[in-house]
């Protein structure tokens, strides 16, 4: 028999907070996109353990589902932190105040 | 608490009678994980932050592997760790902002304390629900089984292609215009001067690709010029 899935959900919430926690403190837009990254990885972890805990394939593909809005956020999101830095070089996301009121 | 902790925890696990090369995977792949997690958190160089989100990856991937989600373990290692973390170390290297964060710098003061209480009261608040309360759940195996005999890639297959099939093709249209929106993103801007074709095109009449390149130069340092005006002008819009 295999680890109790509770074990697993203890592990992505831990997983999901460092990756909120990272979000916050940090301000380089890489290593803050690189947050996002953990915190979906924290989902999907908690999405395949309830797939095993309930018998049900859906969560697995859900996860699928999920990879694929990953990559395609990166994909974007690469995008616009290479447009940001061709108009000023060595942006944090404290500088990115053009928008403000 | 303990006995609440000991009838929670303990209790199931052993219950189970779960093994010990099964316990002793998952310690190392949490610790794994939970270490590399952290790494992207503190690291100050991204690349370093990139590599310890390998590890947070790799990681994640053997602990699908030991739930029997073989196929999105696969998934998981070609697409984040040989895909996505590939474009992100491409982005650092192409931009050549891999120089050292001052993490010590504070520019709103008591962010980063507000910001660990909230999120060690989020976690707390998580973990004890998940203790003390009671788990309501649907119907099982809605959309298929996933334990059982047969093989996983088979079963996720199945289940993609026939109740999941109209999500799945609206994947292709998501991937579509993520691409199409890289593609726009990534360009240069018209009015800073640009190499793309239409500026080719527009230029044609100057003759000789030499010139057209000279004056693809001047007008991207035009271009670099107009950058500190917006600045000035931010500056003082700014109060």
């Amino acid at each position: 028999m295999t680890i109790a899935g509770a074990w697993y959900l203890g592990l992505a919430a831990v997983l999901f907070s460092i990756g909120a926690l990272g979000l916050l403190i940090r301000r380089n837009v890489l290593v803050m996109f690189m947050c996002v990254e953990l915190m979906l990885n924290a989902a999907n972890l908690t999405f395949v353990t309830f797939a095993r805990m309930m018998n049900d394939i859906g969560g697995q593909v859900l996860v699928f589902f999920v990879l694929v809005v990953a990559a395609a956020e990166v994909v974007v999101g690469l995008g616009i932190v290479v447009a940001i830095f061709r108009r000023r070089a060595n942006a944090t996301a404290d500088d990115l105040h053009l928008m403000k009121g | 608490m303990l006995n609440l902790l000991n009838g929670v925890i303990i209790a199931p696990l052993a219950a189970t009678h779960a093994s010990w090369s099964d316990i002793g995977t998952f310690a190392v792949a949490a610790a794994v994980v939970l270490a590399g997690a952290i790494g992207v958190v503190i690291a100050r160089n991204p690349v370093h932050a990139a590599l310890m989100l390998v590890m947070t990856l790799f990681g994640i991937a053997v602990l699908f592997v030991l739930q029997r989600a073989d196929f999105l373990a696969a998934v998981q290692v070609i697409v984040y760790a040989g895909a996505i973390v590939v474009l992100f170390l491409f982005v650092i290297m192409f931009l050549g902002v891999d120089k050292t964060e001052s993490v010590r710098a504070e520019p709103l003061r008591g962010q980063r304390p507000l910001a660990a209480g909230l999120v060690a009261l989020g976690l707390a608040g998580v973990l004890i629900l998940g203790l003390v309360s009671h788990w309501t759940t649907g119907k099982a195996s809605v959309a298929g089984a996933a334990n059982g005999p047969g093989s996983n890639v088979f079963k996720l297959g199945r289940s993609v292609f026939t109740t999941y099939l109209f999500p799945f093709e609206i994947t292709s249209a998501l991937l579509v215009i993520a691409v199409v929106g890289a593609v726009v993103l990534a360009r240069r801007p018209p009015s800073t001067g640009s190499d793309g074709p239409d500026a080719i095109g527009a230029t044609d009449t100057a003759g000789a690709t030499g010139a057209i390149d000279a004056t693809g130069e001047t007008l991207d340092a035009a271009g670099d010029i107009t950058d500190p005006t917006t600045e000035t002008i931010d500056e003082e819009v700014a109060p």
